[in-house]
């Protein structure tokens, strides 16, 4: 389980999150969503320890992460994947040195082996025998691809996801979606994502919540967030310009 | 007065951000320290980074040192002509690359290649989240990137520099004996007379000093790029600036410290 209690996060004179609470649970895709430039990335990026709130506590399975040494931070990052926005392949190796990057790092196995669950890991996200390839010959979406085939590869037990499916055709979209929930019905993973394309987060989330101004103004099933009455929601979700969120 | 006050202002401003910035590279360098003897060592990340700044500069460096020497022998005959000390030619050459020329010149040749590219690329990966990546799949940045450059920066430019003195001397022996009829005799014997092995090997200590700046300041630019394509250019080109600048100033501080 991951909690978010009272986290402040301030750039310069930019408060980013003011206070914000939320609880992610195990087991389930739970998405976030709001408004762009809103602090979504900045919260995403606080789970895995990346950035340390001004003030609050990051507890990942009951354990503070925010007063962790770098070396007790790397052993949980080893609990996560994590799919970027743009996929962050390492540009200078193939695909497969890619997916098989972490399983260098952190796992202790024969070459076969580590050929063998990439091969596998490729084969989940539907693109077979693409090892040799270098991320620069890869659509967007194929990209995207071997960056989920790369998050999960030491089987993590949470995966996160910054904005999977911007940037991509509505067809990629759906399958990028179809993807991300059979991998975590297969694997029993807890899935964080970051996103505002309404089509995917009704698609993929067990639990939405919705971050305004620096908190979480609510959090609930996909038919709570529909059936809401906060206008700040029923703006979002109709893609009104008119409403409570300005539009700068 | 107004103009006077901003322009103290905007001195003292420059002048806070130079020392914030000093002091960010100083502890960037403690962290490489400290991430250089853990384990896991990555040669194959070490050697790359080797054959990037040692073998892939050669051509450069040869070519530099070559025509640095021949343009020192030349210039020398011309004075020396002037005393009827010609022999001293080899000599000159001789001392000129291994204390001075041939660390500095290698230095900024490599800065010039290898520096600036270690800035892009590290700026390039941190603008594309591949940095963040790195952090995320619990593989420190300063020991996966960082450390085999410095690493690579620190025992290739001496090696560079053996080979620009060498070609150097060789350049000066073309010009001197072959085409101003410097005997060559006199020419070899001088340079033995007066080239200690502590100018060589102070000119060697010169370059691995030379040789940690401009990668740590490479690495150090790349590391902190912001702001995209933009970023990235602005990146490369701070980075190879303030590394030349560094090693010639240091430069100065080292020839009066070891001479």
């Amino acid at each position: 389980m991951i909690e978010l209690i009272d986290l402040h996060k301030s750039f310069g004179k930019n408060q980013v999150l003011a206070g914000l609470n939320l609880t992610i649970e195990d087991g389930m895709t739970t998405v976030i969503i709001g408004r762009s430039g809103g602090g979504k990335s900045v919260l995403l990026k606080h789970i895995i320890g990346l950035m340390k709130p001004d003030r609050g506590r990051v507890l990942v399975d009951g354990v503070d992460i925010t007063r962790l040494n770098d070396r007790e931070l790397n052993e949980i990052r080893k609990k996560f994947g994590m799919l970027f926005q743009e996929a962050a392949l390492f540009d200078s190796m193939t695909v497969g040195e890619n997916v098989a990057f972490p399983l260098r790092e952190h796992a202790r196995l024969k070459e076969t082996e580590i050929r063998g669950i990439v091969t596998d890991r490729l084969r989940a996200v539907g693109l077979p025998g693409v090892e040799e390839k270098m991320p620069a010959e890869l659509s967007g979406g194929m990209r995207k691809r071997v960056g989920l085939a790369r998050a999960i590869a030491l089987h993590p037990r949470i995966v996160l996801f910054d904005e999977p499916t911007t940037g991509l055709d509505p067809v990629m979209t759906e399958a990028v979606n179809q993807l991300i929930v059979a991998t975590q019905k297969n694997f029993q993973l807890t899935c964080v994502v970051i996103s505002h394309d309404l089509q995917s987060i009704f698609r993929i989330g067990h639990k939405i919540a919705m971050l305004y101004e620096g908190v979480i103004i609510a959090h609930g099933t996909p038919e709570e967030i529909q059936a809401s009455r906060d206008p700040v929601i029923r703006q979002f979700l109709a893609g009104s310009i008119e409403g409570p969120i300005r539009v700068m | 007065m107004g103009g006077l006050t901003s322009l103290i202002d905007a001195l003292g401003r420059a002048v806070l951000r130079s020392v914030e910035e000093m002091g960010r590279i100083i502890l960037l360098f403690f962290s490489v320290m400290g991430w250089m003897f853990r384990p896991p060592l990555r040669l194959r990340n070490i050697f790359k980074q080797m054959e990037f700044v040692g073998v892939r500069s050669i051509f450069v460096v040869v070519l530099t040192g070559m025509f640095t020497g021949m343009v020192m022998a030349l210039q020398g005959y011309h004075g020396f002509r002037m005393f009827s000390a010609e022999s001293m030619v080899g000599a000159t050459v001789a001392l000129g690359m291994t204390r001075e020329l041939g660390p500095v010149l290698t230095s900024l040749m490599v800065t010039a290649r290898a520096g600036s590219a270690m800035a892009a690329e590290i700026g390039t990966m941190k603008v594309t989240e591949q940095v963040d990546a790195l952090y995320v799949m619990a593989a420190n940045p300063v020991q996966y990137l960082i450390v085999p450059r410095i690493i690579a920066g620190v025992v290739m430019v001496p090696f560079l520099t053996i080979v620009s003195d060498f070609v150097g001397i060789l350049g000066g022996y073309f010009v001197g004996v072959e085409l101003l009829n410097i005997n060559a005799g006199v020419f070899m014997k001088n340079i033995t007379k007066l080239v200690e092995l502590s100018d060589i090997f102070n000119g060697l200590i010169k370059a691995a000093c030379f040789g940690l700046i401009l990668s740590l300041v490479g690495c150090y630019k790349g590391f902190n790029t912001t702001g995209g394509a933009e970023g990235v250019g602005r990146a490369t080109t701070e980075a190879v600036v303030l590394a030349s600048i560094t090693i010639l100033i240091s430069d100065y501080f080292l020839t009066a410290l070891m001479f």
